[in-house]
């Protein structure tokens, strides 16, 4: 069950429209930036498979330009050493 | 602000993405974002809609400590882009006046008693079974407001027409936009705007009839203004009965005599036929010409009844009846300059100027009202200006869920959620929707407002539930309705947030959560659905409106149909209401859309919005292959109605010779209520007024501030004078603004109404003046 966030900057005139493409996405949260183009994008995906066709979703959009992972937590994750 | 592991997880991973980007982009904002609320005298700002107008604007509600401390324009709202008006910047100020009604109180002995909410409810509902047993279903009635969130609303509906079978719902939306439905109805078979704001910045010329909207809509004034500032070619005509800020503002200023705006309309119908200005391919595509009854009364008398007739005529027989109003004839009447009604025609017929024209209560409050509708809308079909960027015919609204709750979710006697009570089918869907026997919804609509007052005073309905509006200080001809509300076997039970001449008027009154103190949902002027969340806490035993009426509807056994938890239950009434409107002529955001969006319009399909109704480039739900489809309409196209001029129900005469117009001021919203409690706006304008043209008033001879006695027919008030204020009314007019419940003006204005809508003018009656 992870949960990313991530720096999501608009293809060039785009952030209307990458807004509204994240916004039509499952498992997306939005904040969008008062002032600036540049978005934040939180997902918050229930398995490792779903986390996989978002992140195809998310490679396919021609409104963004770029995404940098800012956080990251996975359930699944073994924390330490064996 | 109650959190899980996973909840806070996803804070730190959005504020650690924010916090990143701040790093990238140096004084960016988040303004949308939630932030936690702690101690540390931090501020969270949370989306909502503003609570008052019917504009819609976004707004960021900042909370510091469980306290909303802040407003601010949310940018990502499209409706206002950041920008508020006066009584949205302090609106918060609204949660915390000194008098918040926080605890239920019952009348015992004739004296308001508080006790638990919880008691209060039990009497609520065994008043209202005791009532229905012994009197019949149609002797309880609710009567609530365009202030209603939707779910407050389709919960009112659902439990008096659904459950208990009467069709005794009424809200104050009838006394500002009935003839606005109507309008929409008659003229395109189908309710609401077909434009958006956005016509703002595509129009050449804007002109409002009867239509302060520097004062009433301020925030679309000042997009307005700015649109004509930028670009060269922008004109702004006010068309109105008296001087306002908006006519100062505007580039020409054209005033008429009281309900001569009809004949101004057809005139201008008549200049563009003349001189074939019309659009013939739009005309003979898409439009079609009919004619109504006429001498149609005005509803003064208790149970008068109209129904109208729509009949077929051709092209000719309307350009045969256009004849009586050349501009000559209607300069005579109307005292508007035969060449400022051409001109009009002129920039309404000329092929290269997009126009859009606003109004609200001057064109609604009309003994004609839903005539002067059905008029403006004959223009812009002439002249194919209609459903295109800048070309709109655009009937604002004045409260925040005028269109929401009351048009929307259908809380008048004969509507329903979808449709209208009178329809088997749609009867059938609200029952099957609602988990009702179909029998229960009764067919016959019972009372408009007016007439729902008229039965409380002759005993006809004896409990009454009035949530979120005012109607002792609101009602036409106030005095009898008080009288009748105040009579010994009446019980009225009010729901609201401060005491007003309503409350004092109550058996019983349950103190209400008030805006952002409850989750909920609006719908503004231009089909926008806005969504908030519970921000702050209420006080007290403050309830929500919409779970006063679930616990209501539980204590009279309707578990079934009212089972939703506390927790969640917005989110399960929305999804059930939303299933009235599935289709593509008005499918509705999913709340999980809605929560997430500063605002969704509908139609809502396939993830788009629709902008521009009956044009075939925006709107899914045109079928017949045309550029244009106006589907309301069995025959798909758009009605132009022969309406006549005819006079108002009262006029100025020998003994009563002036004009009475009431209306509103920027500072206050409706009857003040709220807006008197807002420091700010309470001192700018603290008490109400009458203004007099100057003339009138060296006639009268008083100065500024001394008090003229007003009276009717139906009462008097006494009130200080206003010369060369804000407003200034032409000779023989006064103009009363009705927020102050110390003047409570409406004692002298009369209950005439449009017989169509059944919508009061409160715009025209006579009076005489005296120096008091």
């Amino acid at each position: 069950m992870p949960i990313f966030s991530y720096i999501a900057i608009p293809a060039s005139g785009a952030k209307k429209a990458l807004c509204m493409d994240l916004n039509s996405l499952a498992h997306c949260e939005v904040i969008v930036s008062d002032n600036k183009d540049v978005v934040v994008l939180v997902t918050d995906t229930p398995d490792n498979d779903t986390e996989d066709k978002l992140q195809k979703s998310l490679n396919n959009l021609q409104s963004l330009q770029s995404l940098s992972l800012a956080f990251g937590y996975d359930d699944n994750e073994k924390q330490g050493r064996d | 602000m109650k959190l899980n592991r996973r909840k806070f997880l996803k804070y730190a991973a959005a504020s650690s993405a924010i916090a990143t980007a701040g790093a990238l982009f140096p004084g960016a904002s988040f303004g949308s974002w939630q932030n936690l609320s702690n101690n540390s005298g931090l501020i969270s700002w949370q989306k909502a809609p503003c609570r008052f107008c019917g504009t819609g604007c976004g707004v960021l509600v900042g909370v510091s400590d469980g306290r909303a401390v802040a407003v601010k324009g949310d940018p990502n709202c499209s409706v206002n882009k950041g920008l508020c008006c006066m009584k949205g910047y302090h609106s918060v100020q609204m949660l915390y006046g000194k008098d918040r009604i926080t605890t239920a109180k019952v009348r015992k002995n004739g004296e308001m008693v508080e006790v638990p909410i919880q008691e209060a409810l039990d009497l609520v509902a065994e008043k209202l079974k005791e009532t229905k047993d012994k009197h019949g279903k149609d002797s309880v009635a609710i009567y609530g407001s365009g202030q209603w969130t939707i779910p407050d609303g389709y919960v009112a509906s659902k439990l008096f027409k659904g459950c208990l079978g009467t069709n005794n719902v009424e809200a104050n939306a009838r006394l500002c936009m009935a003839s606005a439905v109507t309008g929409f109805m008659t003229s395109f078979g189908i309710d609401e705007p077909m434009g958006c704001y956005e016509d703002m910045d595509n129009a050449n010329v804007f002109i409002t009839w009867g239509n302060n909207m520097a004062e009433m809509h301020p925030v679309l004034f000042s997009r307005m203004l700015a649109n004509r500032k930028r670009r060269t070619n922008v004109t702004i005509i006010d068309f109105a009965t008296r001087s306002t800020r908006t006519s100062q503002a505007a580039d020409k200023s054209i005033l008429f005599r009281p309900q001569t705006d009809l004949a101004v309309a057809n005139a201008i119908c008549y200049e563009i036929i003349k001189n074939d200005w019309v659009d013939w391919n739009f005309v003979n595509e898409h439009v079609s010409f009919h004619k109504g009854k006429t001498n149609i009364g005005y509803g003064t008398e208790d149970h008068f009844a109209f129904k109208d007739k729509a009949e077929s005529i051709n092209f000719a027989e309307y350009k045969t009846f256009l004849e009586d109003y050349t501009p000559e004839k209607v300069e005579k009447l109307s005292g508007v300059p035969a060449k400022d009604i051409k001109y009009m025609a002129a920039l309404y017929g000329d092929p290269d100027l997009k126009v859009t024209s606003f109004w609200c209560m001057g064109m609604n409050q009309h003994t004609r009202g839903t005539w002067i509708n059905n008029l403006v809308y004959n223009i812009h079909l002439l002249v194919g200006k209609i459903s295109t960027p800048g070309n709109s015919p655009f009937s604002l609204t004045g409260q925040p869920s005028a269109c929401g709750t009351v048009r929307e979710v259908g809380t008048l006697t004969h509507k329903l959620p979808h449709g209208v009570v009178m329809k088997e089918d749609h009867r059938k869907m609200a029952a099957e929707i609602w988990d009702v026997p179909v029998e229960n919804i009764d067919p016959k609509p019972t009372y408009h407002t007016v007439e729902m007052f008229r039965a409380l005073d002759r005993g006809d309905i004896k409990f009454i539930w009035i949530q979120v509006t005012n109607p002792m200080v609101t009602m036409p001809n106030l005095t009898r309705y008080r009288n009748g509300a105040l009579k010994d076997d009446r019980f009225v039970v009010v729901s609201d947030v401060y005491p007003t001449p309503t409350t004092d008027v109550a058996d019983v009154i349950l103190p209400a959560a008030l805006w952002v103190e409850q989750e909920g949902m609006f719908g503004n002027s231009e089909r926008r659905t806005q969504h908030f969340a519970q921000i702050v806490d209420p006080p007290g035993e403050a309830m929500s409106d919409t779970w006063q009426i679930i616990e209501v509807a539980r204590r009279l056994g309707f578990e079934k149909q009212f089972p939703w938890s506390e927790d969640d239950y917005i989110g399960g009434i929305w999804e059930e209401y939303r299933k009235f409107h599935a289709g593509p002529k008005h499918e509705m955001a999913s709340y999980k859309i809605l929560k997430e969006r500063s605002g969704v319009q509908w139609p809502f399909v396939n993830g788009k919005e629709t902008r521009w109704r009956f044009n075939a480039k925006y709107d899914p739900a045109c079928t017949n292959g045309k550029d244009f489809d106006f589907y309301g309409k069995k025959d798909h196209k758009a009605w132009i109605w022969a309406r006549p001029y005819e006079p108002a129900a009262e006029s100025p005469d020998s003994e009563y010779n002036f004009w009475l117009n009431t209306g509103r001021v920027i500072e206050h919203w409706h009857t003040g209520s709220l807006t008197r409690r807002i420091p700010v706006l309470h001192n700018a304008v603290p008490s109400s007024y009458v203004e007099l043209h100057p003339e009138d008033a060296a006639d009268l001879g008083v100065v500024n501030g001394e008090m003229v006695k007003i009276i009717s027919r139906r009462g008097e008030m006494t009130m200080p004078a206003q010369i060369k204020g804000r407003g200034v009314p032409p000779r023989g007019m006064v103009f009363v603004p009705f927020f102050d419940e110390s003047y409570l003006i409406n004692e002298v204005t009369l209950d005439a109404f449009c017989p169509i809508s059944k919508q009061p003018d409160y715009k025209k009656c006579a009076v005489r003046l005296e120096k008091a």
